[in-house]
């Protein structure tokens, strides 16, 4: 085990692959030193693991209805109560991990490489390609987020598909104006005309050596953000235009509890609880990023 | 007479992943009203020496000294707020870059004449003839004009004499110059420094001028210290820095081309040669 | 035959006309050093050259072919540039193999690891730094590493921009021996920009001196070394210089 370590933060590494790994050994082990990221990174591995292993933490099914033990309290028997339809919601926040994750796994894979790669050109060739895109991206941005995401869903029918397209369609602008941002102060740095100087393509100065540089801050961009994407999704499903019944999402868990908030308390909390522990989970995780990848503050002095 | 600054055994001390590393080791020396000149690489901690003397040593950086008094005042225990009624009214410091000290939505007067302000309470006239009178002793022509310019509107020798006036007008004992002409060409470099030398004669203050050019320290300078990783190597007095004898010293003076170089190759130090020793 | 001809080079940066006219000659394997103040235009001279500023009119001809305006395929393999803040013209997130290796993936080259390895030598570099990252290695580590960089492609002319000014002395020492040794080697043409006229002694066979964008004097570095230029200006550049020599 030590030695695997000296191998990793070994100073003169012997291949490519060691140097990676060394590096990312490095800011694993910085963001390991920040509490809070620490924090952070545990909740988002339960959720995780939650998800993964829902049919076995669950101990009732989520769906199944059972109108004789409907909206009764939290015990040994049904953790966190159980809804006016009797089933257990325990289970069904479990199960709403699953679908919690697949909408920020969604919206991460489809609005953070559009925004970066729209991003990239805008910043790189400038001039009316820049005009033309960040006019667009300034549309966008203009426009309230959950209001052009409930428009959207409006237009394509309510259901999960579509709210993950809709909030995927209201958050590249963010990324998209980062990675400009990013890219026009990279853009005239002697390394960047160095590998153009070498005969390089566009293609290549972009893709090689301006995108890598704009990760960083654009994980970080998209971690923190992931709060706000549950958070958006939690409102769709709350106004009834996200999952639809009987899925558990927790967003729509809460729209239903609301009727019942003053006497059984628990059935909207307990979702609302697991959207809170997520939110914080990501903007903790997202903190402790940008101090261990902010490539301005350098990975170490 | 007091000397103007007394520093024994000053050591900074920055913690790393392994262990604290020391950054200044042990530096000692007195300085009158006279000019003296640290030399030194990037990475011998002149900078540091220079800064912790208006302990302005950011944290987690740590500074200890047996003794660090100036003018009989012990700095050491001295708190942030009686450090800040030292700082620019007694001793001053000068540093690399104008475009960085000097506040951009400040116009140069207005500058000049806070630094006075902040220590003394004068009336208005007399400012504005204090702040005019001091660009002009900085050699700056128009001293009305310039007065009323923003930073951003001067060249950079323009805006190092700025700097040089915003600290001298409180007229202190000690200015501290931290590489004060890198940044500049050489022609603009040598005003300025003869505007520092100048100023520094007639008003018989004490100069700390911190360089790493050996030519520019000797020929600017009574007294030169010599620093290599945190010590100090050598010290000499200005004319007599071709004589110097320590290994480092006489490298750094022969790895410096001459404007009528004809050796084929320059002498390279070897570190290994003292470092053991 | 002359490595770089320059022809009433008048290059701008939008509105703003940097150099006027400026007109230079330069034979296969010499060492030639443009002079001046910042401000003066000498690097803005170097860039155009690149290809890195694209807003020029008049002539560059690099050994006998006109130049084009942009960055080409071809002038890379023939002509490479060294920058003068080793801190800043290093890619952060790539090693020093990714960076001298990619000049050999762009060109379709093949045989990289002999030819990294043999380039690493010949800076000076030892094998162990191969996979570090830019940060793991000192100022004159990096330069030597830009400079291999430019030399991956074997060009004939190299454009060094102030390349030891960001340096220590003793660096400054050690990669200027280096450059001398390498032209020595691959009979290199050199074209450097320079404030510091006891580099251009150690350095160059002539100089140019500028002002405002234009050439004021033509000298050989004996001239310099017996302090025998012509122009007022360039009598008080070195004088300044040689009042800082001791």
């Amino acid at each position: 085990m030590a030695t695997f370590r000296d191998w990793l933060i070994d100073d003169s590494p012997a291949s490519p692959m060691q140097a990676r790994l060394g590096r990312l050994y490095r800011i694993f082990g910085a963001l390991m030193h920040n509490p809070l990221a620490v924090i952070g990174a545990i909740i988002i591995i339960c959720l995780i693991l939650a998800a993964l292993f829902a049919p076995w933490l669950a101990t009732h099914d989520p769906l199944r209805q059972a109108l004789a033990e409907r909206l009764l309290p939290p015990s040994a028997a049904h953790w966190m109560g159980t809804d006016e339809l009797g089933r257990d919601i325990w289970s069904r926040v479990v199960y709403g991990a699953r679908i919690t994750l697949m909408i920020v796994a969604l919206v991460a894979v489809l609005a953070a490489p559009a925004g970066l790669v729209i991003g990239v050109v805008s910043g790189y060739f400038g001039g009316w390609v820049d005009r033309i895109l960040m006019g667009i991206t300034d549309i966008f941005l203009s426009l309230p987020k959950l209001i052009l995401a409930l428009a959207f869903v409006a237009a394509l029918g309510p259901g999960i598909e579509n709210a993950i397209i809709a909030i995927a369609i209201t958050s590249w602008p963010g990324y998209a104006r980062v990675a400009r941002a990013e890219t026009l102060t990279f853009k005239n740095s002697e390394f960047i005309a160095a590998v153009r100087l070498l005969g390089a393509s566009s293609i290549r100065v972009n893709l090689g050596h301006v995108l890598p540089l704009c990760t960083s801050s654009m994980i970080i961009r998209v971690t923190l953000d992931m709060a706000g994407i549950i958070l958006t999704a939690a409102g769709l499903g709350f106004i009834g235009l996200g999952a639809q019944p009987p899925l558990p999402e927790w967003g729509a868990m809460i729209s239903r509890g609301r009727s019942f908030i003053l006497d059984q308390w628990w059935v909207a909390t307990m979702p609302g609880f697991a959207i809170i522990l997520v939110s914080l989970g990501f903007c903790f995780l997202g903190d402790g990023l940008r101090d261990v990848l902010d490539p301005k503050s350098g990975e170490q002095r | 007479m007091r000397p103007l600054l007394e520093i024994e055994n000053l050591r900074v001390t920055f913690p790393t992943t392994r262990g604290d590393t020391d950054v200044v080791r042990g530096v000692s020396f007195t300085l009158g009203r006279e000019r003296l000149g640290i030399v030194g690489e990037s990475g011998s901690g002149k900078s540091m020496t220079g800064r912790s003397i208006l302990k302005l040593v950011r944290a987690p950086g740590r500074v200890y000294a047996d003794k660090l008094a100036f003018d009989g005042i012990d700095l050491s225990t001295r708190s942030e707020k009686q450090m800040r009624a030292l700082r620019g009214a007694r001793i001053s410091m000068v540093m690399q870059d104008p475009k960085f000290s000097l506040n951009p939505v400040m116009t140069i007067g207005e500058q000049i004449a806070e630094a006075l302000l902040t220590h003394k309470s004068l009336p208005r006239r007399e400012v504005n003839d204090r702040v005019h009178a001091m660009l002009e002793s900085v050699r700056i022509a128009e001293p009305e004009r310039v007065a009323r310019l923003y930073p951003h509107e001067v060249s950079g020798g323009m805006g190092q004499r700025v700097m040089i006036a915003m600290m001298l007008i409180p007229e202190p004992d000690l200015l501290i110059a931290d590489e004060p002409t890198s940044a500049l060409d050489v022609s603009v470099q040598a005003q300025v420094l003869d505007i520092i030398d100048e100023l520094v004669r007639r008003k018989g203050m004490g100069l700390i001028f911190i360089s790493h050019d050996l030519n520019l320290v000797s020929s600017y300078c009574d007294r030169i210290l010599v620093m290599n990783t945190g010590e100090v190597v050598e010290e000499c007095r200005a004319g007599e820095l071709m004589n110097a004898t320590h290994p480092y010293t006489r490298g750094l003076i022969a790895s410096i081309p001459r404007l009528d170089e004809t050796r084929d190759e320059l002498p390279v130090l070897d570190r290994s040669a003292w470092a053991k020793a | 035959m002359t490595a770089l001809s320059l022809k009433d080079l008048d290059i701008s940066y939008g509105d703003t006309q940097i150099t006027h006219k400026v007109s230079l000659d330069i034979a296969e394997g010499e060492s030639f050093a443009l002079v001046g103040e910042s401000g003066s235009g000498k690097s803005t001279v170097l860039k155009a050259i690149a290809g890195l500023a694209p807003q020029w009119t008049g002539e560059i001809r690099v050994l006998g072919k006109a130049r084009s305006h942009g960055v080409d395929r071809d002038f890379s393999r023939v002509c490479q540039m060294v920058f003068q803040d080793p801190y800043g013209s290093l890619h952060p997130r790539k090693t020093v193999d990714a960076t001298l290796g990619e000049a050999l993936t762009i060109h379709g080259i093949g045989d990289r690891n002999a030819r990294v390895e043999e380039i690493m030598a010949s800076v000076g570099l030892d094998r162990k730094f191969r996979f570090r990252f830019p940060h793991q290695l000192s100022g004159g580590q990096r330069q030597r590493v830009a400079i291999a960089r430019a030399l991956m492609l074997k060009p004939k002319i190299l454009l060094l921009d102030e390349p030891t000014s960001a340096l220590d002395v003793s660096v400054q020492a050690e990669i200027l021996n280096l450059l001398k040794r390498l032209r020595r080697e691959q009979n290199l043409t050199f074209l450097m920009v320079t404030h510091n006229l006891p580099v251009v002694s150690f350095l160059c066979d002539r100089l140019a001196v500028m002002r405002h964008g234009r050439i004021v004097e033509v000298a050989s570095v004996d001239d310099l070394r017996r302090g025998d230029l012509k122009e007022p200006y360039s009598r008080e550049l070195m004088q300044i210089s040689a009042a800082h020599a001791t």
